[in-house]
C-alpha cells in the first residue's frame, strides 16, 4: 500500500500502472485483517453486496432455512451454465433435434455428463423451490414485511415450471413428445379460448417445427431472463425485510433488535459450503444415473401409457376424476388464487418466525396431513371402482355430474374440517387455515406419486411392486 | 404545476403508452401460428384410390394423412381423424375388438368414431371425404369436430 505522508509532499510515490488497475478494479482490501475490513469487501463488492453486512445470529441455524433458497440459486446458475453448453449443439428442428442430442451424448467428450447434470438439476430445482415455499409458509414468513416477496416467490415458481416443461420437449424423443402432446392438449378444454390457446402454444395444429422452435425459444431466453430478473427482485426484497425471518420459540414475543453477526465469514462460508455439497451431489448424482432419452419421437404411435412430466401428473390424474374444465381450469386456477391470497388473509396474530404457527398448530397440521394421506388414496381407488357419478346422474350435463357434484362433495368435507377445527376445538384462523394447506398439499403429493408409481397401461391402477 | 408542464408530462406519458402498446402488438403478431403453414388445397387432397379396393367393414390406415379411411358395411366412406379427442395421443385401431382404442387413457371408439369408453368427451374428428369418378379423396385441409356420428356424415359411391 502506497500512502502518502501529507507534511513532506517529497515522500508521495506514484503506484505502478499494474496496480492502479488493480486498485481502480478493487478499492478495498483483498484479505481482510479486521471486521471493519470484512464490513468494506461485502459492501463494495459488486456480488457480495447482495449478501447482508450484518445479520440476526439466529436466522445463520441451518434448519431454520435449510439454505433452501441458497440452493436454488446455485441450481439455477448450474442450469445456466450446462444449458448455455449444449445449445452449442442442439438443432431447434423436428429433423435434427433428436439426432443433435444423440451425437451431443456420443460424440462430445462429456457430452452425456453435461446433459445429466441439466436434466438433474431442473428436476432438483422443482422439488428444491417446492421445498423453499413449504419452509417459508411453515415458518410464517409471508406476514408483513414479507407478502409481497411471497408473491414474487409464487412468480418464480411458476417460471421454473415453465423453464422445466419447455425443456422437456427439445431432446425429441417419444417420452418429450407424448408429454408434450398431453399437457397441451389439456390446455384444449380451457372454456371459449382454448382451442386457440392451444394453437398459439403449440404454434399450429399439432406438434411440430413451429411448436419446437416456439419453445426453444422461451426455455433459452425468456424464461431464464424473467427468472434471473425476478430473482434480483426476490433477493433484493429479502435484504429490505432485513433479512429472512428471525426464527422465535411459540408464545416468544418478537425481539425487537437481535443480536448481530457479522455476514462475512458466518453466513458466506455457510453458503459456500452448502453451495459445494449441493455440487457435488448433483455432479455425483449426474454421473451415476444418466439423464433419460428414449426413442425418436413418432406422432404415429402413442406410447401406453403416455403420461406428463412428473409434475403435472397430479393435474393429469385428477382429469380422470373431474370434468375436464375442472381438473385442467378451475381446480388450478382456485390452488393458485388461494396460495397469492395467503399472505394477504387477515391473521388472528403475526406468527412471522413460529415454526407450524404453535404447538396446537403443529399438531392440527400432523392430524390434517394424515387425515389427507389416508382419504385421498381412498377415494382413488374408490373413484376407479365404486363411485359413479356420470353414470349414477346419466340424466344431468358431465360439467355438473362429474365436475360440480364431486368438487362441492370435497368442498364440503375440507370446510367441515375447517370448521371443525375452528369450533370445536378453538383454533385460531392462522392454525385452521395452515391445517386446510396441509391438507390440501399433502392430497396434491398424493396425487402425483398416484400418477407417477401407481398408473400403468392404459392409466389403469397398478401395483408397481411385484406381479 | 403549471398547465404546461401537466400537459408535457401527459403527452409524453401519452407516447410511452402508445409505444409499449405497439410493442405488445408485434409480440403477439410473432407468436401467432404462421399462415404460410397452410398447405396448398392440391397438397392437402389424398387420393385414397379405387373405390373397389376398399372392402365393405373394413378400416385403413393413411399414415401421412393422420386419418383412417373406413369403408362401413353399407358400403359408405368416412374419413376418421386418428387424433384422440380426450388429450390427442395417436389412436390405433383394434381389428379383433372391432374399435379404435387409446392407448393414453383407454378411450374406446367404434367404427364410426363414435365413442364406446370415456374419457373421451366426443367422437373422433372428421375430414372431407370426395368420390370422383369411383376414387376416393380425401381433404385434409379441415378437420370437422362432432359431437357424435350421424348418417348425413357418410360419402357414398
Amino acid at each position: 500500500m502506497t500512502r502518502t505522508d501529507p507534511a513532506n509532499p517529497a515522500s508521495q510515490v506514484t503506484p505502478g500502472l499494474l496496480q492502479r488497475v488493480w486498485r481502480s478494479i478493487v478499492r478495498g482490501p483483498i484479505r481482510p485483517r479486521s471486521d471493519r475490513d470484512r464490513k468494506w469487501i461485502v459492501f463494495n463488492s459488486f456480488v457480495l453486496h447482495f449478501r447482508p453486512v450484518r445479520l440476526p445470529e439466529k436466522t445463520l441455524r441451518y434448519t431454520h432455512t435449510f439454505g433452501l433458497g441458497g440452493m436454488s440459486l446455485v441450481l439455477v446458475l448450474l442450469l445456466i451454465a450446462t444449458g448455455a453448453l449444449m445449445m452449442f449443439g442442439y438443432e431447434p428442428s423436428p429433423q435434427g433435434a433428436y439426432a443433435s442430442v444423440v451425437g451431443l451424448e456420443r460424440d462430445v467428450l462429456f457430452g452425456r455428463l453435461v446433459r445429466s447434470v441439466h436434466h438433474w438439476s431442473a428436476n432438483f430445482l422443482i422439488a428444491v423451490v417446492v421445498l423453499h415455499l413449504l419452509r417459508t409458509y411453515f415458518t410464517g414468513a409471508h406476514h408483513p414485511p414479507r407478502q409481497f416477496n411471497w408473491v414474487l416467490g409464487l412468480g418464480l415458481l411458476l417460471c421454473v415450471l415453465a423453464s422445466n416443461f419447455t425443456g422437456y420437449l427439445l431432446p425429441w424423443d417419444q417420452l418429450s413428445y407424448w408429454a408434450v402432446t398431453i399437457s397441451t392438449g389439456m390446455i384444449g378444454y380451457v372454456p371459449l379460448a382454448g382451442e386457440w390457446l392451444q394453437r398459439v402454444v403449440r404454434g399450429g395444429p399439432e406438434i411440430g417445427g413451429a411448436t419446437l422452435i416456439t419453445f426453444y425459444t422461451l426455455h433459452t431466453t425468456i424464461v431464464p431472463v424473467t427468472i434471473v430478473l425476478l430473482m434480483g427482485f426476490h433477493f433484493w426484497r429479502v435484504r429490505k425485510a432485513q433479512g429472512v425471518v428471525v426464527p422465535r420459540a411459540p408464545g416468544e414475543p418478537v425481539e425487537e433488535s437481535p443480536h448481530k453477526v457479522l455476514g462475512l465469514p458466518y453466513l458466506l462460508l455457510r453458503e459456500l459450503v452448502v453451495g459445494l455439497i449441493l455440487l457435488a451431489f448433483v455432479m455425483v448424482f449426474a454421473a451415476l444415473v444418466a439423464a433419460p432419452l428414449g426413442e425418436a419421437a413418432n406422432p404415429g404411435m402413442s406410447p401406453n401409457p403416455a403420461k406428463a412430466p412428473w409434475y403435472f401428473l397430479g393435474i393429469q390424474e385428477l382429469l380422470l376424476h373431474f370434468h375436464p374444465v375442472f381438473a385442467v381450469v378451475l381446480l388450478p386456477l382456485c390452488a393458485l388464487l388461494a396460495l397469492l391470497l395467503i399472505p394477504y388473509v387477515r391473521y388472528d396474530e403475526d406468527t412471522s418466525g413460529i415454526w407450524f404457527v404453535s404447538r396446537r398448530g403443529r399438531r392440527l397440521a400432523r392430524w390434517a396431513a394424515g387425515l389427507a394421506a389416508v382419504l385421498t388414496p381412498l377415494w382413488i381407488v374408490l373413484d376407479e371402482f365404486v363411485i359413479d357419478f356420470g353414470g349414477w346422474l346419466s340424466g344431468v350435463p358431465a360439467a355438473l355430474s362429474e365436475g360440480v357434484v364431486p368438487v362441492a362433495i370435497l368442498g364440503g368435507v375440507l370446510a367441515g374440517l375447517y370448521l371443525a377445527a375452528r369450533r370445536r376445538i378453538g383454533a385460531t384462523r392462522n392454525e385452521a387455515i395452515q391445517a386446510a394447506f396441509v391438507f390440501l398439499f399433502v392430497a396434491f403429493a398424493a396425487l402425483t406419486a398416484t400418477g407417477v408409481w401407481f398408473r400403468g397401461p392404459g392409466m389403469a391402477l397398478v401395483w408397481p411392486w411385484g406381479s | 404545476m403549471g398547465g404546461r408542464r401537466r400537459f408535457l408530462w401527459t403527452a409524453w406519458l401519452g407516447l410511452l403508452g402508445v409505444m409499449l402498446a405497439e410493442g405488445a402488438w408485434v409480440v403477439v403478431d410473432f407468436l401467432r401460428p404462421r399462415r404460410a403453414r397452410r398447405r396448398e388445397e392440391a397438397d392437402a387432397v389424398v387420393v385414397a384410390g379405387p373405390v373397389d379396393r376398399f372392402e365393405p367393414d373394413s378400416v385403413t390406415a393413411f399414415p401421412q394423412g393422420r386419418f383412417y379411411l373406413v369403408r362401413l358395411a353399407d358400403g359408405g366412406f368416412l374419413a376418421v381423424s386418428r387424433e384422440c379427442t380426450h388429450l390427442g395421443c395417436t389412436v390405433p385401431w383394434v381389428a379383433e375388438e372391432h374399435r379404435f382404442v387409446c392407448p393414453c387413457h383407454a378411450s374406446a371408439f367404434d367404427v364410426h368414431g363414435d365413442v364406446v369408453d370415456p374419457p373421451a368427451p366426443r367422437a373422433l374428428d372428421l375430414y372431407e371425404v370426395r368420390i370422383e369418378n369411383r376414387v376416393v379423396k380425401v381433404n385434409t385441409a379441415n378437420r370437422q369436430r362432432r359431437r357424435a356420428f350421424e348418417a348425413a356424415q357418410v360419402t357414398r359411391a
